[in-house]
């Protein structure tokens, strides 16, 4: 049952605003980091091994911290430390702004107790990767597949905008993501090594050019994605 | 001419919007703020306003908002392709307070805001209508797309798709589901007919073909008063709303 609900949340087409955003790839097109499939692919091991695994850990954690047996979940924790592990306040509105809107389609799909809670603590713009965590769990899915859906998620943004804003061979990307298996796997069990840790404790592996990146983007007057 | 019989606009000045929530709203139970889903009473009506780049749906925003606001408390939600272009061309006419009109961004694929992953654009107007607890009547201006785009049912309750005469008088036989389907389709530019060759009596025969019962307004929105009929169609769509939602 687990592994067909999480193939529900990881496919592209579940109605969660991701098609609107870039996942930073289109801000390092615009100052030339990325210019083709050689410099798109470095960008995503890149990320990958920074913000995809502060998110996939968060996520996991939320996952995990769900379960009935837990006990409350430290809600507020949760949103303080992945904030301050977004420096950006753009990409905090972006985050909180696709959380609310996996929100209104995890809700739909995979109601729980859990969703209800976060919301009363933390209203319903709640960061993205917190929100996959208690959808994830919902799904009944595990913090390493909750882990697994959100650096899914992640490569799938990043190349997707890379198709669409230069043009690189849908095939060879698809190539790629085949490839990165391995890699998405041994980061989704690092994610999810400790899932009971202190909010405080989880990985916080930022990239600040992201971040510096995201801000000039928003300030771009003719642009494709929203993030 | 309106093009169907429900009340007209006559009848709806000073129409007191009896909002009275008697009826239950037990299913939303245990649900807040914006993530619920769409209960149809007690909200504004929700118009779409589709159809392909440079038909006009920006212009025809504009005019609604001239000829309907004083009367009718509106929203406007605009989605641009690359900039926030149609929203603050909205503002610069002021044909609404600026805090009436909220751009979304759509990434690379306008129809699939309004139809495939409504998201953002529910997100928009969920966010305005609350922030506008007056509001009667929700505009959605999709981004210019193709023939193929058309509103989802969750997003809006009626629609209208814009197409104009510059764009060849065979669009309305290559149908699709904005031409075929949509609740109202406009066709604009009428006035640019004899430059560009196109025969508006083809093109009406074509969509009459496509559409069957469904109404058609020809408009030239350059026109002072261009918008009147549609401005007709949308207080009659708006009269039964509220009878829908108000039946006593």
């Amino acid at each position: 049952m687990s592994l067909a609900s999480l193939l529900v949340l990881a496919d592209g087409r579940f109605p969660s605003g991701g098609h609107a955003h870039s996942g930073g790839a289109e801000p390092a097109v615009g100052v030339g980091d990325i210019t083709d499939l050689a410099s798109l692919r470095a960008f995503v091991h890149g990320r990958l091994q920074t913000t995809g695994l502060v998110d996939a850990a968060f996520a996991a954690a939320v996952c995990a911290r769900c379960a009935p047996e837990c006990g409350a979940v430290p809600w507020a924790a949760f949103e303080c430390e992945y904030l301050a592990r977004t420096g950006s306040p753009r990409l905090r509105l972006a985050s909180r702004t696709l959380g609310r809107q996996l929100l209104r389609g995890g809700r739909r799909a995979f109601p729980s107790p859990r969703a209800d809670e976060a919301v009363a603590a933390l209203g319903t713009s709640i960061p993205q990767p917190i929100v996959m965590g208690i959808v994830a769990a919902a799904a009944g899915c595990s913090p390493a597949e909750a882990a697994l859906c959100e650096l899914h998620h992640l490569v799938g943004s990043l190349t997707s905008a890379g198709v669409r804003l230069l043009g690189v061979d849908p095939f060879e990307i698809a190539a790629f993501g085949a490839a990165l298996a391995p890699e998405l796997e041994q980061l989704a069990t690092l994610a999810s090594a400790d899932p009971l840790a202190d909010p405080a404790d989880l990985p916080a592996d930022v990239a600040l050019l992201n971040d510096v990146l995201a801000e000039h983007h928003s300030t771009w007057e003719v642009r494709l994605f929203a993030s | 001419m309106p093009p169907d019989h429900q009340p007209s606009s006559t009848d709806l000045g000073g129409h007191a919007h009896d909002h009275s929530h008697d009826h239950s709203h037990d299913h939303s139970h245990g649900h807040d703020g914006p993530e619920t889903p769409p209960d149809p009473h007690g909200r504004p009506l929700r118009i779409g306003i589709g159809g392909p780049v440079g038909s006009g749906k920006t212009a025809l925003v504009a005019a609604l908002c001239r000829l309907l606001a004083e009367r009718v408390s509106m929203v406007v939600v605009t989605n641009d392709i690359f900039t926030t272009e149609d929203a603050e061309a909205l503002r610069r006419m002021a044909v609404l307070a600026d805090d009436r009109i909220v751009p979304v961004e759509t990434g690379a694929c306008p129809h699939t805001a309004i139809r495939d992953d409504i998201s953002a654009n529910l997100d928009a107007l969920e966010q305005l209508e609350a922030a506008h607890p007056d509001v009667e009547l929700s505009l959605l201006e999709s981004g210019g797309d193709n023939l193929t785009a058309i509103f989802s049912r969750a997003l809006v309750d009626q629609q209208i798709f814009v197409i104009d005469v510059a764009g060849g008088d065979k669009v309305p036989r290559k149908g699709g589901p904005g031409v075929t389907t949509a609740d109202l389709l406009v066709i604009n530019k009428t006035d640019l007919a004899p430059l560009v060759h196109a025969d508006l009596g083809v093109m009406d025969r074509d969509a009459r073909a496509r559409r069957g019962t469904l109404p058609i307004a020809f408009t030239s929105l350059v026109e002072p008063e261009g918008a009147t009929e549609v401005a007709e169609w949308v207080l009659a769509r708006l009269g039964a709303w509220r009878l829908q939602q108000s039946p006593n």
